[in-house]
């Protein structure tokens, strides 16, 4: 029997988007609810019942300064990555941008070389870093010991210990802001230099200032929305160098959320883990959004 | 104006070098011998190229096991997100059905959501099915990916609506449509997506760490760890080795396709 | 044959399409004319079963195809854009209709070729390929890709891949519109021998009158949805059914004079001949109101343009300043701008239509038939 034509159509039109559809919700949607709700429960992965704890997950993650440590070292780590990570890109990416034009092949090689940590597997990378930040035998303290220095123990002193995932989250991050900068770089029509310079802006830093850092500035939004939210993710280094050590001075959320989960199985308080690092995510990306949304109506 | 352009070429030069030490550290180091690593003295080349110790990752360890592994995994995740979002995106950009703009907007939602957040409710449902420690837990929670939806949405929807309407007259059916043609047009969008994909799972380790328990069904981030922390740091010189054999792909693939990579994984950046 | 009952589209609270009936008998070439947004994309793209009516039917040949895909309804199309698929070459392009046709999705498969019947029928699809490829004088373009062709080859291929099928109607939608002004021209004609020589039923959409008089043998004009006026040019030109069709028909847009409001012609106009009693509107083509020394028409000249095989004026009538439009052989000595002009007109050009309505009123000693 051949069915009705606005039948078939729509019945296209479900076997084309309703898959989709269907493992979003059951994939996404579904999970994200499911977090919500484990979070206001001492739930524990295989236990057979839970109950209702109201804010106790919460309060232990904000409230307790013992239980805040998460928080605070993912909040840290952000505070030292961001503006780091973002003025290097910048600064790369205007070295690179005039080099471009003396030098376009080097600058091209150069371009490669700072993108190069961006694509490479973080994880083998990190254990080149354990290798280069040996306490003993590492190359770092090796130079300084040469230099008649005496190396500090860089992934196992407490109070280095988030400054020196900071360096390699910077490392491996300045190639993908400088990316973003240099496509903003080539943007800005050149005649506005002109005019600024017909203006009496005619020195590099009154040019930066005048054209270039105002150009940029939908890019500058959009590199420190990615950056922060790349920061708030950190995992592999920790999980690969430090393992939240030592004394949980280098213990992030992300990190939390599967030892809490995944090793000690505590649901309840992993989901509550979770949901505070959503709404820092949230925070971030919806700006994000805002500034997506304006770039386009310029268009 | 000679001398700043000199100072920012020689700052440059220095920055790249520091980009570069870990990888040059990591390649130096997996053909070094024992004794040229563990001495006080600082030696910036090995002695010789020693094969060994890549040897010494080939045999001592799975690192074969686990590069397939990352390829299965990689390869089965690309092929199911492509096969659910690129009908869908379609669908989107180029017909009008009720409930379009709900499921947009849901792919929009669905955008501001890391995947961390899903991860325990993920693994309950595996778990609920038996299917933690298999190939299926590495590859299904990311079969439904949003990012490339709206991806292959943006990219179709600029595409003219007469190419279809022809493509119609012409007897195509619409599953034929998409697959023949606007896929195929769609190819910028689909490498761009494809890299990011494939760089993306092949680099993960939250998710293998979660789902897998059994080291045959280690990818190549998770196999590095098995592999170190077996060994306990006394075997470094076929670790780096180990770890070069991990980083190569992804490193030759960027420096073969550079456009395409910076292109796919700087779209990344519109995923939460 | 194709008919048209009463076809109506809306999109939300937009009505695009209202009540149209039209039939499009087998083997003519109808040119559907009208403004753009008048809908006769729309009422194009419901005959091809691209889209589907809100109310209304469509017959092929007596059968409602409501229920039809494209495919099914065997119909042709060319697109404005073309529309070709940029990855494939044009050998491929024009292929595709036919593959899809004739050949299974085996038949499609690289595998197809291991099978006798397919290398078969994949001999007689590259044959009638190159076929229409002769045709269209297209044969050493069909290793290309679209964006290596011009576009009038372009158009070509676009053409070829629509005519390689026989297709139950060929339905074009305004072909010319992105081609240069001698192109078109070309084109024209090399469409209607197309016409001519396939015997097809065409289905013209276009917005450019000219090109509708130059090809069709019958026009339907569409305006606001509606089908105003459905006949051959010479009709449409010399019996417009209303001032619109009037207006939008004619190289030189028509002087439209509103009479006196007690009915009758208009002052300047009325030089003896019987006029109906009632509010009335006069047209007046440009080319059928030139300078005559005993004219009755007395204007005032503002402007003169040149055109080659005629001049244009722009005059204002002496007694009350109403703009009109007139024309001059190319050799009538033009005086300056601001010198009176006496112009002149034969009686029977005179198109007469109701003031409220814009609808035609038949001249005396015009039969009354309006279509």
């Amino acid at each position: 029997m051949r069915l009705n034509r606005s039948v078939r159509e729509g019945l296209t039109d479900l076997l084309l988007a309703g898959p989709a559809t269907a493992v979003m919700v059951l994939l996404i949607f579904l999970p994200v609810g499911i977090v919500a709700v484990l979070s206001f429960t001492d739930y524990q992965f295989g236990a057979a019942s839970f109950r209702w704890v109201g804010w106790d997950n919460y309060r232990a993650i904000l409230a307790d300064p013992f239980g805040r440590r998460a928080l605070v070292n993912t909040l840290t780590y952000a505070a030292i990555t961001i503006p780091a990570s973002i003025s290097l890109g910048l600064l790369v990416a205007i070295g690179l941008h005039g080099l471009t034009r003396h030098q376009p092949r080097l600058a091209a090689v150069l371009r490669a070389v700072y993108f190069l940590p961006v694509a490479a597997t973080l994880v083998a990378m990190a254990v080149a870093w354990q290798m280069i930040l040996h306490p003993t035998l590492g190359l770092v303290n090796q130079a300084l010991g040469a230099a008649g220095l005496e190396g500090p123990s860089w992934l196992s002193d407490r109070a280095l210990v988030i400054w020196t995932l900071a360096a390699i989250g910077i490392w491996q991050s300045v190639g993908y802001n400088m990316v973003l900068f240099l496509a903003g770089l080539a943007a800005i029509p050149p005649h506005l230099y002109d005019a600024a310079a017909v203006d009496g802006a005619d020195r590099p830093w009154d040019r930066f200032w005048t054209v270039t850092w105002p150009m940029l500035g939908p890019v500058t939004l959009f590199v420190t929305v990615v950056t922060a939210t790349s920061a708030f993710r950190v995992f592999e280094t920790v999980a690969t160098l430090t393992q939240g050590g030592p004394a949980f001075a280098s213990d992030v959320l992300v990190y939390a959320i599967y030892r809490e989960g995944f090793v000690y199985f505590k649901a309840g308080h992993a989901s509550a883990l979770t949901m505070v690092f959503f709404a820092l995510v949230l925070l971030f990306t919806a700006l994000k959004f805002r500034v997506l949304e304006t770039q386009v109506h310029y268009r | 104006m000679r001398a700043p352009r000199l100072l920012s070429f020689a700052l440059l030069l220095i920055g790249a070098a520091v980009v570069l030490l870990p990888f040059y550290w990591m390649v130096s180091l997996s053909f070094k011998a024992p004794d040229e690593i563990f001495t006080p003295t600082l030696d910036l080349w090995p002695n010789a190229l020693r094969w060994q110790n890549y040897a010494a990752a080939l045999s001592r360890t799975n690192l074969l096991l686990y590069l397939w592994n990352g390829t299965v995994v990689c390869a089965g995740i690309l092929v199911f997100q492509l096969l659910f979002a690129v009908p869908c995106a379609y669908a989107l950009a180029q017909r009008r059905f009720r409930g379009r703009t709900l499921v947009f907007g849901l792919i929009l939602a669905g955008l501001l959501v890391p995947f961390h957040v899903t991860a325990i409710p993920l693994f309950l449902g595996l778990a609920r099915f038996g299917l933690i420690d298999t190939y299926a837990a590495l590859i299904v929670p990311f079969i439904a990916s949003v990012f490339g939806m709206f991806l292959f949405r943006q990219a179709f929807a600029v595409m003219p609506a007469a190419l279809f309407d022809a493509a119609r007259v012409d007897g195509l059916s619409e599953f034929q449509i998409v697959w023949r043609i606007a896929f195929p047009l769609a190819l910028p969008a689909a490498t761009a997506f494809g890299i990011f994909s494939v760089v993306a799972h092949w680099n993960d380790l939250f998710w293998p760490l979660i789902a897998t328990t059994s080291p045959d069904l280690a990818t190549p981030p998770r196999g590095i760890l098995y592999f170190r922390d077996r060994e306990s740091g006394d075997d470094v010189g076929p670790l780096m080795a180990a770890a070069v054999l991990v980083v190569a792909p992804m490193v030759v693939g960027f420096l073969m396709a550079q456009r395409a990579f910076i292109r796919g994984i700087a779209a990344g950046g519109l995923k939460g | 044959m194709i008919e048209l009952r009463n076809l109506s589209r809306h999109y939300g609270a937009t009505r695009v399409l209202d009540g149209v009936s039209l039939t499009l008998e087998p083997g003519r070439f109808t040119a559907l004319l009208g403004p753009s947004g008048c809908g006769k994309s729309t009422l194009l793209r419901l005959v091809a079963g691209l889209d589907r009516p809100s109310t209304g039917q469509i017959l092929f040949d007596g059968r409602d195809v409501a229920q039809e895909s494209p495919s099914e309804r065997n119909v042709a199309m060319v697109f404005q854009a073309y529309a070709l698929y940029p990855h494939l070459t044009v050998a491929q392009n024009i292929a595709l209709p036919l593959a899809m046709r004739r050949l299974g999705r085996l038949g499609r498969s690289p595998l197809g070729a291991l099978s006798p019947a397919v290398r078969r029928t994949r001999a007689t699809l590259a044959r009638d390929v190159r076929a229409v490829a002769e045709l269209l004088e297209i044969v050493p373009l069909l290793a290309r890709k679209p964006a290596q062709l011009s576009g009038g080859q372009q158009q070509r291929v676009a053409l070829a891949r629509a005519l390689v099928r026989d297709p139950s109607v060929f339905l074009l939608d305004e072909p010319l519109s992105n081609l240069d002004a001698r192109l078109r021209i070309q084109m024209r004609a090399e469409l209607v021998a197309l016409h001519r020589r396939t015997g097809h039923t065409f289905l013209y959409v276009t917005h450019d009158q000219a090109e509708a008089m130059a090809m069709a043998e019958r026009i339907a004009v569409m305006l606001d949805g509606r089908i105003a006026q459905v006949g051959s040019p010479r009709a449409l030109y010399e019996r417009p059914a209303t001032c619109d069709v009037a207006g939008f028909i004619g190289a030189h847009p028509i002087n439209l004079i509103p009479g006196p409001p007690e009915g009758g012609l208009p002052p300047a106009l009325a030089s003896g001949q019987p006029a109906p009693e009632r509010p009335l509107v006069v047209g007046l083509r440009p080319e059928h109101l030139t300078p005559a020394a005993d004219g009755p028409v007395q204007g005032r000249l503002d402007r003169v343009a040149f055109q080659g095989d005629v001049q244009v004026l722009g005059l204002r009538l002496e007694a009350d300043g109403t703009p009109l439009r007139a024309t001059a052989p190319p050799d009538w000595p033009a005086p300056d701008a601001g010198s009176a002009v006496r112009l002149g007109y034969r009686p029977e050009h005179l198109h007469l239509f109701d003031a409220a309505h814009g609808t035609r009123i038949a001249n005396p000693g015009e039969e009354s038939s309006c279509a």
